[in-house]
């Protein structure tokens, strides 16, 4: 156990260094830095002040190890358009994106497996039929779409929602939070249906695809043979052994909804830190572009560390060696 | 159980085709048949766009301000010409989805052949010559899993417009959306076809071909390739309608495509802005195309991988 | 009414977009308490099917279209699903062919134990759990308290079969069906499972159905035949009747064809029942053929050299050497196989005979010592064009009928490769008319060659690859468990043709197998192997009659007892 999670941080932390290098690369192949501190009309000798200051002309390896070091202290200098401390910019938007995430994430997984075991167990019926087809409608819809008629639908025609924004949020310290507040939820409510409507789908079949899987195998049919009852045959022993793989789906899916938070949060003006990285690919602002990567790496392989816990919990053949 | 009979003579290549149990179960799949229908129709219409399409959009001549913003025809204030009723600046809508359309399945069609060639060609690597070259290449390939696709995406195609010139950027706009959603596309292709080939390598056939004596290139293309394309079908399928979104919705974020030769995600998002002022139709009809589009692909996909799979058959 | 199971002209269907497939037909046979009934056919007769249809556990699109099946006096046919589940498990038990699969991988043997238990009797809890011990030790697990916390995966294969056989007795049932319940398992081990069936079938006066296609253990555990054929019931009788004096066609043909473990035969009786086996194809005539050239130059005594050969493989990586896990899959291995002669490498799985067959075919690189093949050394160099050319004299068969050809090439593209590879012919023409001669040399007619290999049955399949193999000339031939996938009558006949062909053709052959009694057919020479490691080279008939090592005297003592056998025409 323990050295499988050594093996797996090694692991993490051979991705963290290589997407470091990327978004190192970054500073030094986009743009000119300088160009984007300094006005146009800045003169020579300023500019080759700023170089100094900044560094860029120690060598690259010297370069990167100080990149690393004010990485691994949470600082990607300053915006270059806003001017301010990256890191402080999203720890500000953090709050929004995370509760945003949290929220589609809890939709997706209930409702998903809900569903998934339902059509897998009921595979005949036809409700079962009739959500697999909305299902491979929902995985058709782009999360953009979805995002426009919702706000469409629920805010400029009925008008019970609002449509954009994150009203309502309330300050514990520096968290900001919508969950305790009803306006807070009317506001998130919107956003996090259209983040987690295709995570839902694609979750949902691939949990009854796995049932349908499970159901062929050996020992379900023994498990028949024996006349276990079809309870303790779709719970006890199909649905825990769709598990192991449906964890590692789910594990990729939940980096699939911070990775669509972008989308969701530029339909819906949402504050959070996709938005503040789309705006900074717009304007080519490399600090932030390069901290937004570096922070989704470190979330995905946190996910995965987590992912490859569970493993642990649920399968004994991980557990207690082949 | 005489099931396998051989018979006297051979089957011809059209006896063959239709005794095969994909083409019989396709034509026995009521929404194989209508996915395939749509996405041909698509496709066809889109490819002869200059033929079908009523207007021009690109051709400014065609174009007049004044009949901008108009309702579909059937809707009072709309015009018989124009189906579909006109955007903003008085492009004929159903023009403009059609010619909007093809350069989606276009984009998409190429980006995911891109991707299938570069993921495809470092799979059968992978899976076949193993040891340090695999490591390599999947390592690479975890690394890039580890962002989610369509960030990737955003920040290659963002990078990519970075290193262009602003005068040119909206000329070679097509081309960098294909290359940045062709590389975030390789690595699924690569996983599918190592895993498939690391199980036609262990299978006796290639053992024989290597004991025959043929060259590494040889027993890859003659004998691996072919036998681990069905999976990669189904990969590239499905890879197709997710191409053709995460284009549309590059186009969208305003990242992609740009507005003056626009794509289905171009439109609606240019069309989003009139949302609230009550003309729906600009939004409305791209959209429905799009996710219509998108439909038939995925449907075609998922009845290719139920029909694929002997074990659920 | 002593019958415990009557079934009375029991028809399966499985409706087909091809039409509809018989899998049984008219079948009716009876079960008595403390009575082992074998039914016994090759593949595709239809058996599993009948143990299935039974327990109405038939897979889709099944159905039973008429017949009765009584048991203990009551029709089980027309049941609703509740009342059969009352029946399966509690009255009658059912033990599948693979133990690897038949147990939940994520749940405790207890914990399957304790639920089958519960739901079968009135036990429930700790005296469930006290019952589950029970079960274990009757079924020959020691420590069989501990063993409840402890999952499938960290059983061996022989212990999870005996796990299985447990939870079939769990609700102690009148009758036990078990399909196939040695073919996964090793000789050793299946003997052992067999007895432990037949005990319990004694002392419970137990009804057992087994289902099987081998010989060898109807031989050893059934007290009366049932024999299958294309769904169809050809022949019932007691063991002894059976096996000593068939009447009918087939089941004399299925008969003679097991190959006989206590002596040597020319060839195999000629087995004429089966549909699509040997056909009678214009042979070549080997003195003016193409096959027959460029081996004149024969003259090196030595075939095949191996020296002190070793190869291990890792099992569990680790970053240092000392912690990695080993299998040292052959150990110090050497022999010297002369030219024309057969000779046979034997073991249990895992013993490493495959290995050494992939090593001397290049598949594998040794990690030590030298193989030589017809005195030029193949293992240094491997890539040297001496080296590649002595390797090419030397051609393999596979075990696996439906894996060793390529699914997506035509007969003709796949036995005409090495041809064209090596433009061993003038021009394609004449390639193709090779590849015509050497398919109707094998028997199977040279029109196959513009089929796909799924056309072909597994008999067939393997004649292809035999064609295949002709196609490069070889020398030697290794022939890696070549009928082992095979049915019995269908193993005669290819182990015939490959008699043929080594005769014809001067070949070498290396027979890789585990089956003692086709060694001993078809063997000049046979080295046992364990583990890696060369026990004993002896004559074959030798080792038969007085094996020099104890390994070997106990492989020789696990081979079914075959007794009863009628004295076949020598």
């Amino acid at each position: 156990m323990f050295f499988f999670i050594l093996k797996r941080l090694a692991q993490s932390v051979l991705v963290m260094a290589i997407v470091s290098a990327v978004s190192f690369s970054l500073f030094n192949f986009v743009g000119d830095p300088v160009n984007n501190m300094v006005g146009q009309d800045a003169t020579r000798e300023q500019r080759i002040e700023i170089r100094q200051q900044l560094g860029l002309d120690d060598p690259i390896l010297t370069q990167y190890t100080r990149f690393l070091g004010n990485m691994l202290q949470g600082d990607f200098g300053l915006s270059y358009r806003i001017k301010r401390p990256v890191d402080q910019l999203i720890l500000e938007r953090l709050p929004a994106t995370l509760e945003l995430v949290f929220v589609s994430a809890i939709i997706a997984l209930v409702v998903g497996i809900t569903l998934g075991v339902y059509t897998g167990i009921r595979r005949k019926s036809w409700i079962s039929r009739s959500i697999l087809s909305v299902s491979l409608v929902g995985v058709s819809l782009p999360t953009f779409i979805i995002g426009i008629a919702l706000i469409y639908i629920f805010a400029v025609h009925l008008r019970w929602l609002p449509s954009s924004g994150r009203s309502g949020a309330i300050e514990l310290g520096w968290w900001k939070t919508s969950l305790l507040s009803v306006d807070g939820w009317r506001a998130i409510i919107l956003p996090a249906i259209t983040l987690s409507l295709f995570q839902l789908t694609l979750i949902l079949r691939l949990v009854r695809a796995e049932m349908l899987e499970v159901m062929q195998t050996d020992f379900i049919k023994f498990a028949r043979a024996r006349g276990l009852s079809e309870r303790a045959i779709n719970f006890r022993h199909a649905l825990r052994n769709t598990l192991v793989p449906v964890i590692t789906i789910i594990g990729l899916n939940i980096g699939g909804l911070i990775a669509f938070s972008v989308i969701t949060e530029t339909v819906f003006q949402w504050p959070g830190t996709g938005l503040m990285f789309i705006q900074a690919v717009d304007f080519v602002d490399v600090p932030i572009m390069a901290a937004y990567l570096v922070f989704v790496a470190l979330l995905f392989v946190l996910i995965n560390l987590v992912v490859d816990i569970l493993y642990f919990v649920v399968d004994p053949r991980i557990r207690l060696g082949e | 159980m005489s099931l396998d009979r051989p018979q006297d003579r051979p089957m011809t290549r059209w006896e063959r085709m239709k005794d095969n149990d994909i083409v019989w179960s396709f034509l026995h799949s009521p929404g194989a048949i209508i996915a395939a229908s749509i996405t041909l129709i698509a496709i066809l219409a889109c490819v002869f766009a200059p033929l079908i399409a009523p207007f021009d959009p690109f051709d400014p001549a065609q174009i007049s301000l004044w009949d901008g913003k108009l309702p579909p025809a059937w809707i009072e204030g709309g015009q018989p010409q124009y189906p579909l009723g006109t955007d903003n600046q008085g492009r004929d809508m159903l023009s403009t989805i059609l010619y909007g359309g093809r350069l989606s399945i276009l984009v998409g069609a190429a980006a995911v052949c891109l991707g299938m060639v570069l993921g495809v060609t470092l799979g059968v690597i992978s899976g076949y010559v193993g040891g340090v070259t695999d490591a390599v290449i999947m390592r690479i390939a975890d690394v890039q899993l580890t962002i989610p696709g369509i960030l990737l995406a955003i920040l290659i195609n963002g990078i990519g417009r970075a290193f262009l010139p602003i005068e040119v950027r909206d000329d070679f706009a097509v081309y960098v959306v294909i290359i940045a959603i062709g590389l975030t596309d390789w690595p699924q292709f690569a996983r599918v076809t190592r895993g498939a080939t690391m199980v036609e390598a262990n299978k006796e056939y290639v053992q024989a071909a290597r004991i025959i004596g043929l060259p590494g290139w040889l027993i890859m293309m003659r004998h691996i390739l072919p036998n681990t394309l069905r999976p990669v079908l189904v990969i590239a399928t499905i890879g197709l309608a997710l191409a053709i979104i995460a284009e549309a919705t590059l186009s969208f974020l305003g990242q992609g495509i740009p507005p003056t030769t626009p794509s289905l995600g171009t439109l609606i998002r240019v069309g989003n802005e009139y949302l609230f002022s009550g003309l729906w139709w600009i939004t409305f009809f791209p959209a429905i195309a799009l996710v219509v589009l998108v439909f038939a692909v995925n449907l075609l996909g998922d009845w290719m991988r139920d029909a694929l799979n002997p074990k659920l058959r | 009414m002593t019958e415990l199971l009557q079934i009375n002209g029991l028809d399966v269907d499985f409706p087909t977009r091809r039409g509809t497939v018989h899998a049984a037909r008219g079948v009716s046979l009876t079960v008595k308490p403390g009575e082992v009934v074998g039914l016994v056919g090759e593949s595709g007769a239809g058996k599993s099917t009948i143990g299935n249809a039974i327990i109405d556990l038939l897979e889709a699109p099944g159905i039973v279209s008429a017949g009765s099946i009584l048991f203990e006096g009551e029709e089980l046919r027309g049941r609703t699903e509740d009342q059969m589940r009352r029946i399966r498990g509690d009255r009658i038990g059912m033990i599948f062919q693979d133990p690897q699969t038949s147990l939940n991988p994520l749940m405790t043997v207890g914990a399957q134990l304790v639920e089958t238990i519960e739901k079968t009797t009135d036990l429930t809890g700790a005296k469930a759990e006290g019952r589950a011990v029970e079960l274990l030790e009757q079924v020959g697990i020691s420590e069989a308290k501990a063993r409840l916390q402890a999952y499938p995966h960290q059983f061996s294969g022989g212990m999870r079969q005996r796990v299985v056989i447990a939870l079939a007795l769990a609700g102690d049932p009148d009758l036990i069906i078990a399909d196939e319940p040695t073919t996964a398992l090793d000789v050793s081990i299946q003997a052992q499972i067999l007895d432990l069936i037949k005990r319990l079938c004694r002392e419970r006066d137990l009804g057992v159905i087994i289902v099987t296609h081998d010989i060898g253990v109807i031989a050893n555990i059934a007290d009366r035949v049932v024999v299958m054929y294309r769904g169809e019931v050809v022949e019932t009788g007691d063991v002894a009747q059976i096996l000593g004096d068939p009447q009918h066609e087939y089941t004399k043909s299925l008969i003679a064809a097991v190959p006989r473990a206590d002596r040597k035969l020319e060839r195999f009786s000629s087995v004429d029942y089966i549909e699509g086996g040997t056909q009678p194809f214009e042979r070549i005539d080997i003195q003016t053929h193409w096959l027959g050239q460029s081996r004149d130059h024969r003259g090196t005594a030595k075939a095949i050299e191996v020296n002190n050969l070793d190869l291990s493989f890792v099992l569990q990586k680790a970053l240092l050497k000392r912690n990695r896990k080993m299998l040292q899959a052959v150990d110090n291995v050497s022999f010297t196989v002369t030219e024309g002669e057969t000779f046979g490498l034997v073991g249990e799985s895992g013993s490493g005979k495959s290995t050494v067959a992939r090593l001397i075919a290049g598949l594998y690189r040794p990690d030590g010592g030298t193989i030589r093949v017809l005195s030029q050394d193949v293992s240094s160099k491997p890539s040297s064009a001496a080296a590649r050319e002595a390797r090419r004299a030397l051609q393999m068969i596979f075990q696996d009928p439906y894996s060793s050809l390529n699914a997506r090439m035509r007969v003709l593209d796949i036995v005409a490769e090495p041809i064209r590879f090596y433009k061993l012919a003038e021009n394609e023409t004449e390639t193709r008319r090779i590849v015509g001669d050497l398919l109707n040399h094998v028997g199977l007619g040279a029109q196959a060659a513009l089929r796909y290999p799924h056309e072909f049955s597994g008999g067939q399949r393997q004649r292809i690859s035999i064609a295949r193999a002709l196609a490069s000339r070889p020398r030697i031939l290794i022939c890696d468990e070549p009928t082992s996938a095979l049915d019995v009558s269908v193993q005669a006949t290819i182990l015939n043709l490959l008699k043929d062909l080594q005769q014809e053709l001067g070949l070498t052959m290396l027979f890789i197998s585990h089956d003692l009694p086709v060694v001993r057919q078809m063997c000049d020479r046979i080295a046992v192997m364990r583990h890696g490691a060369l026990c004993e080279v002896s004559d074959a008939e030798q080792l038969f009659n007085a094996p020099e090592h104890e390994y070997s005297r106990h492989l020789l003592d696990l081979m079914p007892r075959m007794d009863l056998l009628k004295e076949a025409p020598a």
